[in-house]
């Protein structure tokens, strides 16, 4: 990588400035063009026939009275999508997950699909096809699952992470292990001990637009894929993959999205669509409804965690330890293993150990969710620090300034922290106005720590400058938090011209080279890195056209905000030329000005974040109200501060609605009992109070400007912070999210009985 | 010759012991040389693995440099969302 990523402290004149997005007019105004609102002539409508039963045998299959009802194009099974994945088991999984081969594992495992003239045709065809299943026994629970009594999902699987295979399979898939020093001698030194365990329920990441697309596979081989994506390069790699297309041949162009939290990162309806537009030989769109979304996309795990705390009178932690049981859906995931290695990042620890169990239920395939698997372990190990700072007489917050992770200590995962910003969050919040703020009958206040990795990853971008002086910037990571904007803003700044002369768009998978998935919080952060190289190299042939168009050698011409300058006394009655002048005759300097970049950004700076939440609790029906909320939160540098504060917001929103009602709620049949926004509550407006934001930058060494990101770090502190919050409202150690009126009756009731 | 730690589940695979002193100049030779010695690695490392070099995490820039003394950690490739 021919770059220098490092922190520079330079001065900004557009970044961090609060622009109006590019977006917005579109969005408001219903022109934005979402997966849905995509429409290529001779479509057919796709629909997808799902399992009612959450663990069985397909004996059999027959298609063919839905084949010949009129008007039926197309009727695929996994038959039509043959195992092509030459021993890859993720892609097979995927594979598998994304049409059901031998085994439906889970209530609404896609089992057929059909395309047809209209969606009256398709549902009827649906009901026409057969299928003989033999039910098996299920298992969702993620407790149950991990006993050994349990329905075995999958009799090839053998717990990997142990030294010796074991004898039997298991529906444990693996065992991680993360820590260092010794937890036992550090429990013996404790003069207190917090010992408790936890549970989270299955939530969804609860996007407005639910997964829709449009396929076309031409006879030629190649095809087109018009979809709502956080990845389009990563979904045209495993769709070409599962299809046998040529990745070249398949181009995608990702819509406007309507959310995705880590739930559109993953290919569940793209290759059915395909599939059935290369049996129909026509174009076919495929959207989910909510009942879908709900069954058969990739929702967060289920959890049980166990967590022990030791700390001495003068508060200072001698040992923890967790173990942390995680659902995985029917298929093997890393999701424990996330949990274990966040749990104790944000504490200075001598002595920590946590031990990660995946373990298989037969529920969807558990997907990414927005900083995925630490918001579960932190509000356990978040619990467990509140009870302890209690029994120790401290201060909740004073407690966490005490322990916290700073500059030199050994994370909890493994490796030495470099500048972090724990501990600063943590001084903000002790002394924010909203920690002094009264509280009045039945209100509890609570406050908690959250940590996330941050990634960066694989990255191409493209600066064009028009002959008439504006830009238009081609990045290829999805816009999901208005990274359009921050790195027009990015440009801007490098280039030393206006915003309002840049134009960013998101370019499609013919027109750019590869760019990984707009994950792990890396949109702006990997995107502005690749803007500002491209950027750079435009300045490089910025310079050399106004050295031609004044016949002096290129080294004798700098670029400083927006215009070439001739340096020395000896140029002094040449004035500056601007980008505008030296586009202008860019026709007969050499042709279009252009700036290109392809790099990895690695060196994303780990995030942190502290929230407060005051809650207030009805003590007869259970019922909460949040009444106040701050987030505190590093952003090593806000490129658009507004943006930012969205992040935060919109992290502490969902943890909200994660805290206190949503979870997916099983029969014993094994079948979902609330795929729907009226059984399956997130919070609206109303349930809301404004949440307070304070932007905290601590540059990340790594970045030119400092940037870290700021996207998935919200959502972790607010199921513990919440959870303090409605403990001390009640008196009572709130152990099961999601904390419902029910749940909060049931142990203000128990702790009645003692 | 850099120290470098593996997580818990990788040492399992790596005859049970989490440190280990290489010989190597980048990470594309560390990984090189540990699948050499532990073959049971390999399926690991076509899986992903993350290499954090004094703290700071590295996923796919196999050409980083490991500076003499560097305190190495090998972590599993996570998901983000």
């Amino acid at each position: 990588m021919n770059f220098d990523p490092r922190y520079s402290g330079r001065n900004f004149s557009s970044v961090g400035t609060r622009p109006i997005r590019p977006d917005g007019v579109d969005k408001v105004t219903g022109r934005a063009r979402y997966g849905a609102d995509f429409n290529m002539a001779g479509q057919l409508v796709g629909r997808v026939l799902r399992s009612p039963h959450a663990h069985a045998v397909i004996k059999s299959i027959d298609t063919s009275k839905a084949e010949k009802l009129a008007g039926v194009k197309a009727v695929i099974t996994a038959k039509d999508l043959p195992d092509l994945t030459d021993g890859d088991a993720a892609m097979y999984d995927i594979l598998d997950n994304s049409m059901a081969r031998k085994k439906a594992l889970y209530d609404g495992h896609a089992v057929a699909a059909v395309a047809a003239i209209d969606a009256r045709t398709a549902r009827q065809a649906l009901k026409l096809i057969e299928i003989d299943y033999e039910v098996l026994p299920h298992v969702t629970d993620v407790d149950e699952a991990a006993h050994h009594h349990a329905p075995l999902i999958n009799d090839q699987v053998f717990t990997e992470g142990l030294e010796e295979k074991p004898a039997k399979p298991s529906n444990v898939t693996k065992r991680t292990q993360f820590g260092h020093g010794d937890v036992h001698k550090g429990f013996a030194e404790a003069d207190f001990i917090v010992e408790r365990s936890f549970k989270t329920e299955q939530t969804h990441q609860g996007y407005i637009e639910p997964h829709a697309c449009v396929a076309s596979v031409n006879p030629d081989g190649t095809a087109e894929l018009w979809v709502c994506t956080q990845g389009h390069f990563v979904y045209r790699q495993h769709c070409a993959q599962l299809l046998g297309l040529e990745a070249s041949k398949l181009r995608v162009t990702s819509s406007e999205i309507g959310g995705g939290f880590g739930g559109k990162t993953h290919v569940w309806a793209e290759p059915v669509a395909l599939a059935l537009s290369r049996k129909a030989g026509r174009p076919v769109k495929l959207v989910m409804t909510r009942d879908e979304v709900f069954r058969a996309s990739g929702p967060t795990s289920a959890t049980s965690i166990d967590v022990k705390i030791g700390a001495r009178k003068d508060g200072t932690i001698t040992a923890a330890e967790a173990t942390l049981r995680y659902s995985c859906g029917p298929y093997a995931g890393s999701w424990a293993e996330i949990g274990a290695m966040t749990a104790f990042a944000c504490y200075k620890l001598e002595n920590v150990k946590t031990v990660g169990y995946e373990v298989l239920v037969n529920r969807p395939k558990t997907a990414a969710y927005r900083a995925p698997s630490a918001p579960m372990a932190a509000f356990a190990v978040e619990s467990a620090v509140d009870e302890l700072a209690k029994e120790l007489g401290m201060d909740a917050v004073d407690f966490r300034i005490k322990n916290a992770a700073q500059e030199g200590t050994r994370s909890s995962y493994g490796p030495v922290y470099g500048p972090i910003g724990i501990g600063p969050t943590l001084e903000a919040v002790k002394s924010h106005p909203h920690m002094k703020a009264p509280l009045k009958a039945n209100q509890g206040r609570g406050m908690a720590c959250g940590f996330w990795f941050n990634f960066g990853g694989q990255t191409c971008t493209d600066l064009n400058i028009g002959m008439d002086g504006t830009v238009s910037l081609a990045v290829g990571t999805v816009d999901v938090g208005g990274s359009r904007a921050s790195l027009s803003l990015v440009a801007a700044e490098e280039l030393g011209i206006d915003y309002s002369n840049v134009k960013a768009i998101v370019a499609d998978t013919s027109s750019l080279g590869y760019n990984d998935m707009t994950d792990g919080s890396r949109g702006t952060f990997s995107s502005s890195m690749a803007t500002i190289s491209a950027a750079r190299n435009a300045i490089k042939i910025l310079k050399d056209r106004a050295a031609q168009m004044w016949d002096i050698p290129v080294e004798d011409v700098t670029w400083e905000k927006g215009h070439a300058i001739a340096k020395g006394e000896k140029y002094g009655n040449l004035s500056p030329l601007s980008l505008k002048d030296i586009a202008a005759k860019s026709g007969t300097t050499g042709g279009p000005i252009a700036g290109h970049s392809e790099l990895v950004a690695d060196g994303a700076g780990v995030s942190f974040a502290t929230h407060i939440c005051d809650i207030e609790v009805d003590p007869e029906t259970g019922a909460t109200r949040v009444i106040r909320y701050t987030v505190v939160q590093d952003a090593g540098k806000a490129v658009h501060p507004t943006y930012v504060e969205g992040q935060y917001q919109g992290g502490a929103a969902q943890g909200i609605g994660w805290a206190l009602n949503e979870e997916y709620i099983y029969g014993k049949d094994g079948r979902l009992q609330n795929a729907g926004f009226l059984d399956y509550r997130i919070p609206v407006c109303s349930d809301l109070p404004m949440i307070d934001t304070q932007i905290l930058e601590i540059p990340n060494p790594n970045h030119p400007y400092g940037v870290r990101g700021v996207g998935e770090t919200s959502i972790v502190p607010p199921l513990a912070a919440i959870a303090n919050a409605v403990s001390n409202a009640v008196g009572v150690r709130m152990t099961h999210i999601p904390m419902s009126p029910p749940r909060i009756l049931a142990a203000l009731e128990a702790e009645r009985e003692g | 010759m850099v120290a470098v730690t593996l997580w818990g589940s990788l040492s399992a695979v790596a005859g049970g012991k989490a440190k280990h002193e290489i010989e190597a100049k980048d990470i594309r030779e560390l990984f090189r040389k540990l699948a050499e010695q532990y073959p049971g690695i390999e399926p690991w490392i076509d899986r992903g693995i993350a290499v954090a070099i004094d703290g700071t995490i590295y996923r796919d820039t196999w050409s980083k440099e490991l500076p003499e003394g560097a305190e190495i950690f090998l972590l599993p490739r996570l998901a983000g969302g």
